[in-house]
């Protein structure tokens, strides 16, 4: 078993467990560091195929950046949410088994079937210009250059679409200074609202501090460690 | 080794991909699924490449990844908007546009 | 020239129509004018062709090409050949008579000018009738005098019974103008032309079966419009009209366009052996009816109206006789055209005189109130049961002649008609002018003025020498051979023998009735108690009965059946259809529940069937 096979043979399953991992785990946290680890098998695949320049950009886009991004939505979207994994509606599990099998046994079967080509490999592609990057570096810029420059326009688009997405306008004017403190001063919180852990057992930040009673003060929290974060008034100002 | 067994695991990463695309209720992993169901074309334009021994299919993976980096950009603001007037990344529960 | 005697009335017709409530008061005396010049038109004519030899007697007028499509040419023609000319004298001139009489008549009623523009309409529509060159423009005017018919018999129309009696008129006259439509469509697609002259140098190509066809088509046609056997129960409603109206068109001319059709058809008769007995028959058939129904109704014009029928008859039964009969039909039409139109306007008079009743229990001994009346009357009554030597003799004894000399029984039931005719006629008079007064209280009978005892004077005179005109000095048989041909019956039953007898059944008829009517006292009241017969009579001999049960109720429940099918059947399945449809539709749009996962699963299941069957095509 030549290494190549090695390698193969262990990340591909890696990846494997991490696809499945991905649509069985109840948490979206875990979903996402799931297809993280899936995709870093990935890279390691491409090394295999002679590809560095894909498994590196695989690494930093997707599990840098692609990912990364998720876990920060995720954060917003609420991080302890976890999905009922029952399903609401009728038939649509047997059916996704039903049809997700018989894709899969069908693609593969077409694939054992009629593909059997030999394997070329790259020393004669990336020897051409001095080296994988270099190979790549040639096409895209010149081959694929329009498409290059075209993405480039849609990321433009997308990062523009995504501002405005995620734009608020906002309906009502920006409060001033003096209205703020006339606020303060005719609420019934004057002062500032007491530390998270103050002469609890911890400092931490979701730990509540215990007022001269004995009880806890949920005040002292973050809004988002209250008791009540999932209710809409914090949510909104997580979300801004 | 046999090149087939690339595209075995690129088809059965991609059937795994649609399955939680169709199974899955948070929008978020739902995304998940179609990134993984990009990932296993991706892994087949590479395996294609080195069994072809030319670079084009090396480059159209990387198109597809700067095309997934739009998308993701533009699908998670998406479901951010969804997020803030609805209060759920369920989608199930954004399904208004019917009968 | 031929052209004026149709656009003088029509003229006429228009100015009253259009003008409206200005011209009530010199509408009657334009429309009376305008008749009598197109009579006078017509005596001009007559007069000149009077002048030509038999063959070149025909005159024909071009106006305009009326329709061109592809080989169907139908030119817009006019011709006045012996026949029409009769035909016109007879419209134009009882037509003026009637006219002036009306004057009288309807000096009354509000809507005198409206009448008078119907009665001008409907001489023009009828000079249209006999003046066509082409059976296409017959039906032109085939239809105009339907509708004029239908104008003027509802023209009282606020009573229900006028309405309704205009309504029948007009439907049953449908029936019959589907036999014209269906005949002139046979006769181009067999002759490939509608025209007179064409039809009758073509009618020898035509095939026995369409000529058949054709016949039966153009008697279907005849029985409508001239009130014959099965079509005849509209004429005894029709007398609903104003009696004027009952006296030309449901008497003298109108009803008689069946028999002008019919002979001037004779070149498809000629040929068709079936279709002319078909045309004896219900000649016969009619004659008999008519003659049968006359003798029970004591309303004066549903008598008449009885009687009109009974002699159309004879004129269909002599038109069906084949050359023998054609100028005998045409004689007895010109005789019959006077003496019941005088009749009529007798019957118009005497109702005049006693407050509009019609009655005939309520007349009695009105010859000493209502002489010239009485006169005329008695005159057109002598001429229509055939007494020597008034018109009718002249006529009826021709065509028993001739009918003998075709079938013994054909013979016998002209034979027996003309007695009956005598009976009902001479109840008629007896009941009306003899026998002591059974005059309903305040009625004071008296004569009518001069304007129309004028014309019944005139058509008396014509009762009384009309036949003989027509035979010795007008010498009808040669005067229409050149259009319908003549021919001597085949075994002749010498007239020294048949002219007694006929002349005794008449007076037998006539005495028996004289004796019933004349000599005892006459029931104020119908008697109740009556036998099957004469209640079969009283009651148009069920006409309207078996209508009703043959063809309304049948029809009512095919039509409700139809109806039925089509809101159930029909209706049924197309909503059926629909609601399938939308019921399927309303299941399908189930399928778009909003769930985005759904749709994905679609997806998930037509890629795994396009890689199903791109596995199965091993592509």
């Amino acid at each position: 078993m030549s290494g190549e096979s090695v390698v193969f043979w262990i990340t591909g399953i890696f990846a494997v467990v991490g696809a499945l991992g991905m649509i069985v785990s109840r948490k979206a946290v875990h979903s996402a560091l799931w297809v993280a680890f899936a995709m870093v098998n990935l890279a390691i695949l491409y090394f295999t195929l002679e590809a560095p320049f894909l498994a590196t950009t695989q690494i930093v886009v997707y599990t840098g950046a692609v990912m990364m991004l998720f876990l920060f939505v995720l954060m917003i979207v609420g991080v302890d949410s976890s999905d009922s994994l029952l399903e609401t509606l009728k038939g649509q599990r047997l059916l996704a088994i039903l049809f997700g099998l018989a894709f899969g046994a069908l693609l593969i079967s077409a694939i054992t079937s009629t593909i059997s080509v030999r394997n070329n490999g790259l020393e004669v592609a990336n020897g051409d210009y001095g080296g994988n990057i270099q190979g790549l570096a040639h096409l895209i810029f010149g081959r694929y250059l329009l498409a290059f420059e075209v993405t480039s326009a849609l990321l433009i688009t997308a990062a523009l679409g995504a501002m405005v997405l995620a734009h608020r306008e906002r309906w009502t004017p920006r409060k001033t200074h003096i209205e703020m403190s006339k606020e303060r001063t005719f609420s019934n919180q004057v002062t500032p609202l007491p530390n998270p852990g103050v002469l609890a057992r911890h400092n931490a930040v979701d730990t509540p501090a215990l007022l001269p009673d004995g009880s806890p003060s949920q005040a002292s929290l973050p809004v988002q460690f209250r008791e009540t974060a999932q209710d809409s008034d914090n949510s909104k100002e997580v979300t801004s | 080794m046999n090149p087939n067994n690339y595209l075995i695991l690129a088809a059965i990463l991609f059937t795994i991909g649609a399955f939680g695309v169709v199974i899955r209720r948070n929008a978020i992993i739902v995304f998940m699924s179609v990134e993984m169901m990009l990932n296993a074309a991706n892994l087949a334009f590479a395996s294609a490449a080195h069994t072809t021994g030319s670079l084009d299919g090396q480059v159209i993976a990387f198109f597809v990844m700067v095309v997934a980096a739009a998308e993701v950009v533009v699908g998670l603001a998406i479901i951010v908007t969804i997020f803030r007037t609805r209060r759920s990344a369920s989608i199930d529960e954004a399904n208004l546009l019917k009968y | 020239m031929t052209a004026a005697l149709i656009g003088l009335p029509l003229f006429g017709a228009t100015v009253l129509l259009l003008g409206g409530r200005r011209t009530n008061a010199w509408g009657h005396l334009f429309a009376v004018a305008m008749s009598a010049s197109a009579f006078f038109v017509g005596v001009a004519t007559f007069v000149s062709m009077l002048g030509r030899s038999s063959e070149d007697r025909a005159v024909h007028q071009h106006l305009f090409d009326w329709i061109a499509v592809g080989s169907f040419h139908v030119p817009f023609d006019l011709q006045v050949d012996q026949l029409s000319i009769a035909f016109v004298l007879l419209i134009t001139g009882v037509g003026t008579l009637i006219h002036i009489y009306s004057i009288g008549y309807m000096s009354h009623d509000e809507n005198r000018r409206k009448f008078f523009a119907y009665l001008n309409l409907f001489v023009a529509a009828m000079l249209l009738l006999v003046l066509a060159n082409n059976y296409f423009l017959l039906y032109v005017g085939w239809e105009g005098v339907g509708l004029a018919s239908y104008l003027l018999i509802s023209f009282w129309q606020h009573k229900p019974s006028a309405a309704v009696a205009g309504k029948k008129a007009f439907v049953v006259n449908r029936v019959g103008d589907v036999g014209l439509s269906l005949a002139v469509m046979l006769m181009f697609v067999t002759f490939g032309t509608v025209t007179f002259d064409g039809v009758a140098k073509e009618a020898s190509k035509g095939d026995s079966t369409s000529l058949k066809l054709i016949g039966f088509a153009l008697l279907l046609a005849a029985c409508g419009k001239s009130a014959q056997f099965p079509l005849q129960s509209w004429l005894l409603d029709a007398m609903e009209g104003p009696t004027p109206v009952s006296a030309l068109i449901h008497a003298a001319t109108m009803v008689t366009a069946g028999v002008y059709l019919i002979v001037r058809a004779h070149a498809i008769f000629d040929l068709s052996e079936t279709a002319r007995t078909a045309v004896v028959v219900i000649g016969a058939i009619t004659l008999l009816l008519g003659a049968f129904i006359g003798t029970a109704k004591d309303d004066i014009k549903k008598g008449l109206a009885g009687s009109t029928m009974s002699q159309i008859g004879y004129m269909i039964l002599a038109a069906g006789l084949g050359p023998v009969g054609y100028v005998f039909a045409i004689f007895h039409l010109l005789t019959h055209g006077m003496f019941k139109a005088g009749l009529f306007l007798g019957a118009g008079s005497v109702m005049h005189g006693v407050n509009d009743d019609v009655n005939m229990r309520h007349y009695g001994a009105l010859r000493t109130a209502m002489k010239i009346t009485y006169v005329t009357f008695g005159l057109g009554f002598l001429a229509i049961i055939g007494i020597p030597p008034f018109a009718g003799f002249w006529s009826k004894d021709e065509i028993i002649h001739a009918a003998f000399g075709q079938n013994i029984f054909i013979g016998l039931a002209t034979l027996i008609g003309a007695g009956v005719t005598a009976f009902y006629m001479t109840r008629m008079m007896a009941m009306t002018f003899f026998g002591e007064a059974r005059w309903e209280k305040g009625v004071h009978p008296h004569e009518s003025p001069l304007v129309m005892t004028a014309p019944m004077m005139i058509l008396a005179v014509g009762s009384v020498f009309g036949g003989m005109a027509l035979k010795f000095l007008g010498n009808i048989d040669s005067w229409l051979e050149p259009v319908v041909g003549h021919a001597n019956p085949a075994n002749d039953v010498s007239n020294t023998i048949l002219i007694p007898v006929t002349l005794a059944v008449v007076l037998a008829g006539a005495g028996y009735a004289w004796v019933t009517y004349g000599q005892r006292p006459v029931p104020v009241v119908a008697p109740a108690e009556v036998s099957l017969l004469t209640r079969a009579a009283r009651n148009d001999a069920y006409g309207d009965a078996i209508n009703e049960a043959v063809f309304m109720r049948p029809g009512l429940h095919l039509t409700r059946a139809l109806v039925w099918f089509d809101s159930k059947g029909i209706d049924g399945f197309i909503a059926g259809l629909a609601g399938f449809i939308a019921a399927l539709s309303a299941r399908g749009r189930k399928i778009q529940n909003g769930y985005t996962r759904s749709y994905a699963l679609t997806m998930l299941g037509g890629a795994a069937l396009i890689a199903f069957v791109l596995f199965l095509v091993r592509l």
